[in-house]
């Protein structure tokens, strides 16, 4: 028995509210009794009561009544209704009502024993859920995106609108933005968060392997397929499949992948079965999927469907306000990993960070100010521990001719934008034409 | 003056049956234990709508005797017992007060429609009395399986049990006993 369990007996005959406290009593609960709703009303103020046997003909306020505001006091307590006289009706009523359970007087001892167990059982585990419930909400955080500059605010702003949705997201920004991280927000507040959320890098495969990753295998499906295996989409079931590097999709998987987002059925490579998965897809790409559309490399109907509702993530050089709180939150927290007193960056050292462009985003400058707790020394972080090139990279030349200040900007734009020509093209103000004149006149190579 | 319990038998019980029941009662609680001459009405706890007798009331007959400060009275029946809301007990008792009933009614195998052990049938009833003896001395429900203070809602439950008190229950009778004793001083 749970000694610290409670009971609040409501009930408006005094013989039964005495032998069950009794009963109870004997058993070591915490017990209370009430005569009517005003009664119990003010028991319930009293203290929390865990379980409620509740009466459900009283004079006065009856038990059907009074139980929607035993919840409005606690939402919490178990309701097990009893009464006299059963009727399908009182008990559908009470059911529906969200009681725990419906029990007819006289009660078997033993049958009134289980039942009782029982929802101490089903309180811990609510209690449990709950507590559940909370830690993963605190998982989601662990990883925040942080950022304080309007355009992250937009961002932020588009997380909280689509996430309470079931649309599909496209989240496009250059390599290093915190696209996954966006995703995972996005996850973590939706109504999906029980579930899993399941990654698959597009780009990091083969064709052949991207399918059975995405919709597993049968057993000799392939040589080496010794044994069947679930792919992602069957994993995701229930939750969030995101999709990185989805530009990078072959035009076999594209077609698959557009006829499970319409059916949500597939077969696994080998089988015959048809599986059906609840899921939802969030993609991330850092490719211009409409020039790919144009060029014949993406299929126009799969990018219509995956392209339901975007978010642009803003290149880190185009948020620089965002910079010394990302690197302040690195420092915190490789501080910790590495247990070290660096709990700054010092006002040179900042200015450096803040000056430079960023081309590989918020995972260098990650990467910048962990290299930079590694070799720095206590309180803070100087110029001398940031890598070297930051401090001298994309620097112009302050002497020499107009087109060799021209070929390092363009070098420059290009690198930026993952040698996307046509947003390169876009910062420069010029056409895509003159861009590749330019390159070829500067003898540039993508690197 | 040390406790007593006062046995009031209404079944009435076989004199080895008695004798048993009064040296395990003695055995458990270290108090003596004898028979009354003091009788109950079990007529006045009639139930015509559930044909069965309330313990509730049989137990306030009990109290209503002349009953001594460190007195508890016992009284064994063999009529079907049963509190407002359940369908039956095997029993009922004052929980650190001074009365307590049992009934051997649903301790037999016969009631089960099996054939009749006197033994078992005595082993029960004898443990039953010692649990809501213990009930009067204070003791609450005990989770240990085998001790006599777990609460049973069948009579298989009861034949798990031993007839003794398990330590931990012991110790808190013996506690009870000392604070008894203290207040006496």
């Amino acid at each position: 028995m749970n000694e610290q369990a409670s009971l609040l007996i409501i009930d408006d005959e005094r013989v039964v509210r005495d032998s069950l406290t009794k009963w109870f009593q004997e058993d070591g609960y915490i017990v209370g009794s009430a005569e009517n709703a005003a009664d119990a009303l003010r028991k319930l103020q009293e203290r929390q009561w865990q379980i409620i046997l509740l009466d459900i003909k009283m004079p006065g306020m009856d038990g059907i009544e009074l139980q929607p505001r035993i919840k409005q006091v606690d939402p919490t307590a178990i309701i097990i209704f009893i009464t006299a006289h059963a009727s399908v009706d009182s008990a559908v009523q009470a059911l529906k009502a969200g009681a725990f359970d419906y029990v007819t007087k006289p009660i078997d001892p033993d049958y009134l024993s289980h039942l009782i167990t029982n929802a101490i059982k089903a309180r811990t585990l609510q209690n449990e859920n709950i507590k559940l419930k909370e830690q993963v909400a605190e998982f989601g955080k662990a990883d925040e995106i942080v950022g304080d500059s309007p355009q992250m605010k937009k961002v932020f702003e588009l997380i909280n609108t689509v996430a309470v949705t079931d649309t599909t997201v496209m989240i496009r920004g250059e390599s290093g933005t915190g696209k996954e991280l966006i995703a995972r927000a996005i996850h973590s507040n939706s109504g999906r968060r029980y579930f899993p959320i399941i990654t698959l890098n597009c780009g990091a495969l083969p064709e052949g392997i991207l399918e059975s990753e995405l919709f597993g295998h049968e057993r000799g499906a392939f040589t080496g397929a010794q044994y069947r295996r679930k792919g992602k989409l069957e994993l995701a079931d229930g939750g969030t499949l995101f999709l990185d590097e989805v530009g990078n999709i072959g035009m076999k998987t594209q077609m698959d992948l557009l006829r499970v987002i319409e059916t949500k059925q597939f077969s696994r490579v080998g089988g015959n079965e048809i599986i059906t998965v609840d899921f939802r897809i969030i993609c991330a790409t850092n490719k211009d999927l409409e020039d790919a559309v144009r060029a014949g490399s993406f299929r126009e109907d799969l990018y219509y469907r995956l392209n339901v509702f975007s978010i642009n993530v803003p290149p880190l050089r185009e948020r620089k306000s965002d910079i010394p709180l990302l690197a302040e939150y690195f420092v915190k927290k490789y501080g910790q990993a590495m247990g070290k007193c660096i709990d700054s960056i010092s006002s040179e050292a900042m200015d450096v960070l803040v000056q430079y462009n960023w081309p590989g985003n918020v995972r260098e400058l990650e990467n910048a100010i962990e290299r930079a707790m590694v070799i720095g020394k206590a309180p803070a972080i100087r110029p001398q521990d940031l890598p070297f090139q930051i401090s001298d990279k994309n620097a112009m030349p302050t002497t020499g001719s107009l087109a060799s200040i021209e070929k390092i900007h363009i070098a420059g734009i290009l690198e930026q934008n993952n040698w996307n020509i046509s947003r390169s093209a876009e910062v420069l103000q010029i056409d895509r034409v003159t861009l590749y004149n330019k390159i070829q006149k500067f003898g540039l190579k993508k690197p | 003056m040390p406790p007593i319990i006062n046995i009031i038998d209404a079944i009435p019980l076989s004199p080895r049956d008695r004798e048993s029941v009064l040296h395990h009662l003695e055995q458990s609680f270290g108090v003596p234990a004898r028979l009354s001459s003091s009788t109950i009405d079990l007529q006045r706890a009639f139930d015509n709508g559930r044909h069965q007798f309330s313990s509730t009331a049989l137990l306030t007959q009990l109290l209503d005797l002349e009953i001594n400060g460190d007195e508890k009275v016992i009284a064994l029946v063999g009529v079907d017992l049963f509190i407002p809301i359940l369908t039956f007990v095997f029993g009922e008792a004052q929980l650190d007060g001074q009365a307590a009933i049992v009934s051997i009614h649903r301790l037999t195998n016969q009631f089960y429609g099996i054939e009749e052990d006197a033994i078992l049938k005595r082993e029960r009833l004898t443990k039953e009395i010692i649990h809501e003896a213990g009930h009067t001395f204070g003791l609450k429900h005990c989770r240990q399986f085998e001790c006599v203070m777990r609460s049973s809602t069948y009579v298989e439950e009861i034949d798990v049990k031993r007839m003794d008190l398990c330590t931990e229950c012991r110790g808190l009778f013996n506690h009870h006993l000392a604070e008894i004793n203290h207040s006496h001083r």
